[in-house]
């Protein structure tokens, strides 16, 4: 039996232990938020907070995310400086990167304070979107570090 | 928001006020139900219906890809029905005639056709139920209509000073004839449309809560208690047939429940993603070496180039070309050639099914809604209305879902499995079994006289055909108008204005259709890309001949073509074309119509010579595509239209080897990354002109305008894309 910590909840799950957690979430826990795209940690559609370090799903096995704490897009309050300002700044399109990206954001920001576009770039450059959102993105980040900063949580 | 409602609902609607839109191919009429006595067997085709609660449900047929379409069609009905916003509820519908395509004759989401196909009817079927609702209370306090006005989802009457809201009036409404011709808004009006109104689909997207394909499961959906979920194993050549594989092995894995062969491959079928993938990788199939064995990238090349030296189809003749380029003052030809490319959509290919004996249900992020229904139809031999299309939201589209092979797949396998089941196609699936964007080669000769004037065009061009496998009829002596578009369409095409914009008094267009097994589709904005890319490279090595301005010499062509001359002069005036750059920089211009949308860009570039490396820094755009609904996502459209261009442009490629695709994920099929992307402007040129598409136009003058400006940059022509380092650093040696 696998226990795991998901968005402050514990799971007991019969899977194997080599079962990438990604598809523990989706298809155990019916998290759906957290999307299957490229299975091989390049795109970063699947990416969670393992220990709030942003962490690609689809290639951590499922035993080694035991005993830690796993925060999935469903765990990011709505009021979340993150979703706040992607709501704001209209970031999504198709969406279906989003999530990935919102979690790799929320970590960039509670890590750095005030990321450079540098900073920026460097974080956020193994984030596949194919709509094109990446303007949105960078706007959608600024404003996030802004309402992160007049008091909205970060976790 | 609910992905979708079941049919039985959608049926079920009774009361209130019916406004339908029934569509036959290529027209449309306003209808209500209430005319129909018994509204159960009435097949409704509803756009809007409102309710006495003072609801306002809106239908939308069209899919959502992320282009705004479930916000956009909803306010050109809410502004002619006057209705406050805040009142509606906004709903996928489920696949109906009513929601085919008044130009598509479909219902489908392509051809950038959902406003400017539905834009006339929409804004009628709004104002009918405004006129409606109007005479209703007019009826009611016995006044003229005359003095009635319709403001924010309520009828006023301001000499007693009265007040009925719609929920109030609906029943009463609904009792009356609906107008034929209902009168519209003038443009003053406009309470929504041209406004900038935010996406109604981007609050569930950030909170996790919008239902895409691949996330149907039978905690979300009702009816699917038991579901299995199957991936397939498919050849690794294009015609490779199975020699051998081992279900027994695959069976064997926990959770592995059947294995299941159809024509496409081998399904293997689990409790969960995880099970199918072990046991598909347990099947070790042995294939045979498929149809063209010795095919790769050098092969395909070789092939298409050598087509241009044979005669092709005649697709159009205008004047005299030979004699043109015989008496030309000047005559340049060159050669071309675009790679095929992989939509590689984020939300791979998925669908799941649910097939009974007296039904068929499908959860499918499709854009061709009655292409699936038309394909399960034939599988299941159920009639087509017994086939329930519930659309989600799509992970991206580009075209490739508007393609139902995975939805066949997943039909047959829900068949013979006799459970609900959802297909998953790998990132590797997706790329690998794609239908790509055809690669093109292009021959192309022009004629200049002494004055330096376009008098002459032979263009020679070859394409894997689009339509030869899906609908043979559509290629009509060796032309498929698919392969065309931007250089030539049909007379009367429901595409519009896909051809060559210049006036050239003297011009050929032969086309070959390559015979290659590659399997190909549209892709956003179908072959106007490459054919933009050869039209707009080859002008711009034409006004280098000359020895003239790349603009002055389009707009010398393009003296009575209003829109195309609007977009390339406000371009340059926005980009500062002509303006002296800073040292090692280039700029370069392009432009291109098609689904009935002008676009202009400019291009600014620098090379570093030493890694072959192109930093693109700006990339303006001017538009004019008639009336403009949504502001934002018209804005938004633009820039992911100029980025997935910018990647076609720098970096994509799909590699073939041993007769198949040797390309599998974005390790070695990248797609542009957030530090490749430039500053985007996106300027609007104001038009009442015929309202066009906006999803695919800023797609085309990308890729050209970008060769360009690398020709600007370095004087080096390089006639391929795309302009990888590798690719710079060969030509920038053969220079020196």
């Amino acid at each position: 039996m696998i226990s795991l910590r998901v968005n402050g909840k514990k799971f007991s799950l019969d899977v194997p232990p080599d079962t990438p957690l990604l598809w523990v979430i989706r298809d155990h826990l019916k998290l759906m938020g957290t999307k299957f795209s490229c299975g091989i940690g390049v795109c970063g559609a699947c990416t969670v907070q393992i220990d709030g370090k942003a962490q690609r799903s689809c290639i951590v096995p499922v035993s080694d995310a035991q005993g830690k704490k796993i925060t999935t897009i469903e765990g990011l309050p709505d009021s979340h400086p993150v979703k706040t300002a992607w709501i704001k700044e209209q970031v999504p399109q198709c969406g279906f990167c989003q999530s990935g990206v919102m979690m790799q954001v929320a970590s960039l920001i509670s890590e750095t304070k005030k990321p450079d576009p540098e900073k920026i770039i460097a974080a956020m450059d193994d984030v596949l979107c194919r709509c094109g959102t990446y303007p949105r993105i960078k706007k959608g980040i600024k404003t996030a570090v802004e309402l992160a900063r007049k008091g909205g949580s970060r976790s | 928001m609910k992905p979708n409602i079941s049919r039985r609902s959608f049926l079920k609607m009774t009361g209130g006020l019916v406004i339908a839109v029934s569509v036959t191919p290529f027209d449309y009429s306003i209808l209500h139900a209430a005319g129909k006595k018994d509204l159960k067997s009435f097949n409704p085709n509803a756009w809007l219906h409102i309710t006495s609660d003072n609801k306002i449900t809106i239908y939308i047929g069209n899919s959502e890809m992320g282009q705004g379409v479930l916000t956009a069609q909803p306010m050109i009905i809410a502004d002619e029905l006057e209705a406050d916003w805040k009142q509606l509820v906004i709903k996928q519908a489920p696949a109906a005639d009513a929601f085919k395509s008044p130009i598509l004759g479909s219902q489908i989401t392509v051809g950038s056709a959902s406003i400017r196909g539905f834009y006339e009817p929409l804004r009628k079927a709004g104002a009918a139920g405004r006129a409606m609702l109007i005479k209703a209370a007019a009826e009611t306090w016995k006044v003229p209509e005359g003095e009635c006005t319709a403001v924010l989802g309520t009828v006023k009457h301001a000499k007693t000073k009265r007040s009925l809201t719609y929920g109030q009036l609906c029943e009463k409404a609904a009792k009356l004839e609906a107008p034929k011709d209902p009168p519209l808004k003038k443009e003053s009006e406009f309470r929504y449309i041209g406004k900038p109104m935010p996406r109604v689909d981007v609050p569930d997207k950030v909170r996790a809560k919008a239902v895409y394909g691949l996330d149907v499961n039978d905690g979300n959906v009702e009816g699917l208690k038991g579901m299995h979920y199957a991936v397939t194993a498919k050849p690794p050549a294009y015609g490779a047939k199975p020699l051998s594989f081992d279900s027994k092995a695959a069976e064997a894995v926990k959770g592995v429940v059947k294995v299941i062969q159809i024509p496409q491959g081998i399904a293997v079928c689990a409790t969960s993603t995880d099970a199918a993938l072990k046991g598909r990788d347990a099947l070790k199939v042995q294939w045979d070496k498929g149809a063209v064995p010795e095919m790769d990238n050098a092969y395909i090349e070789k092939m298409m180039m050598e087509d241009l030296d044979k005669p092709g189809a005649k697709v159009q003749e205008v004047g005299d070309t030979k004699k043109a380029l015989a008496e030309a003052a000047k005559k340049v030809e060159a050669t071309y050639f675009v790679p095929f490319v992989a939509h590689a959509t984020m939300e791979p290919l998925n669908c799941t099914a649910h097939v009974q004996s007296d039904r068929c249900d499908l959860w499918v992020p499709t854009q061709g809604q009655t292409g699936c229904r038309g394909v399960a139809a034939g599988i299941t031999k159920l009639p087509p209305e017994k086939i329930h299309i519930h659309t989600t939201f799509l992970g991206c589209g580009l075209g490739r879902k508007g393609f139902a092979d995975f939805v066949g797949e997943t039909v047959m396998i829900a068949k013979a499995l006799e459970k609900p089941v959802k297909l998953t196609w790998t990132r590797e699936d997706d790329i690998k079994y794609d239908r790509f964007r055809s690669g093109m080669t292009h021959r192309i000769q022009g004629a200049l006289d002494t004055q330096g004037q376009l008098t002459g065009w032979s263009h020679k061009t070859s394409c894997v055909s689009i339509m030869k496998p899906v609908n043979p009829k559509a290629v009509v002596n060796g032309v498929d108008a698919y392969c065309l578009w931007g250089l030539w369409d049909t007379p009367n095409s429901p595409h519009w204005n896909g051809r060559i914009q210049y006036e050239i008094p003297n011009l050929t267009i032969e086309l070959f259709l390559a015979d290659l097994p590659i399997t190909v589709w549209p892709w956003r904005g179908v072959q106007n890309g490459p054919n933009a890319y050869a039209i707009e490279c080859f002008i711009d090595e034409l006004a280098h001949a000359a020895g003239k301005d790349p603009l002055e010499f389009r707009l010398q062509s393009l003296k009575n073509n209003k829109r195309a001359a609007g977009v390339l002069q406000t371009v340059a005036e926005k980009a500062g074309w002509g303006k002296p750059l800073p040292k090692g920089r280039g700029r370069g211009i392009a432009q291109h119509a098609c689904f009935g949308s002008w676009v202009a860009q400019v291009v600014e570039l620098s090379v570093d010579e030493k890694t072959g490396k192109i930093k693109v820094h700006k990339v303006v755009a001017a538009v004019d595509c008639g009336p403009v609904i949504n502001p934002g996502p018209l804005v938004e459209q633009i820039e992911g239209a100029v980025i997935l261009a910018l990647s076609t442009a720098l970096i994509e490629e799909v590699k073939f080897a041993k007769g198949g695709v040797a390309s599998a994920n974005f390790d070695d099929y990248p797609i542009i990354r957030m530090s490749e992307v430039p500053e985007i402007e996106v300027h609007m040129v104001k038009s009442t002109d015929k309202i066009g598409g906006i999803g695919e136009p800023g797609v085309p003058p990308l890729a050209p305008a970008v060769a360009n400006a690398f020709f600007n940059a370095t004087g080096v022509r390089i006639r391929r894309i795309p302009l990888t380092p590798k690719t710079v650093l060969e030509a920038m040696k053969n220079k020196a």
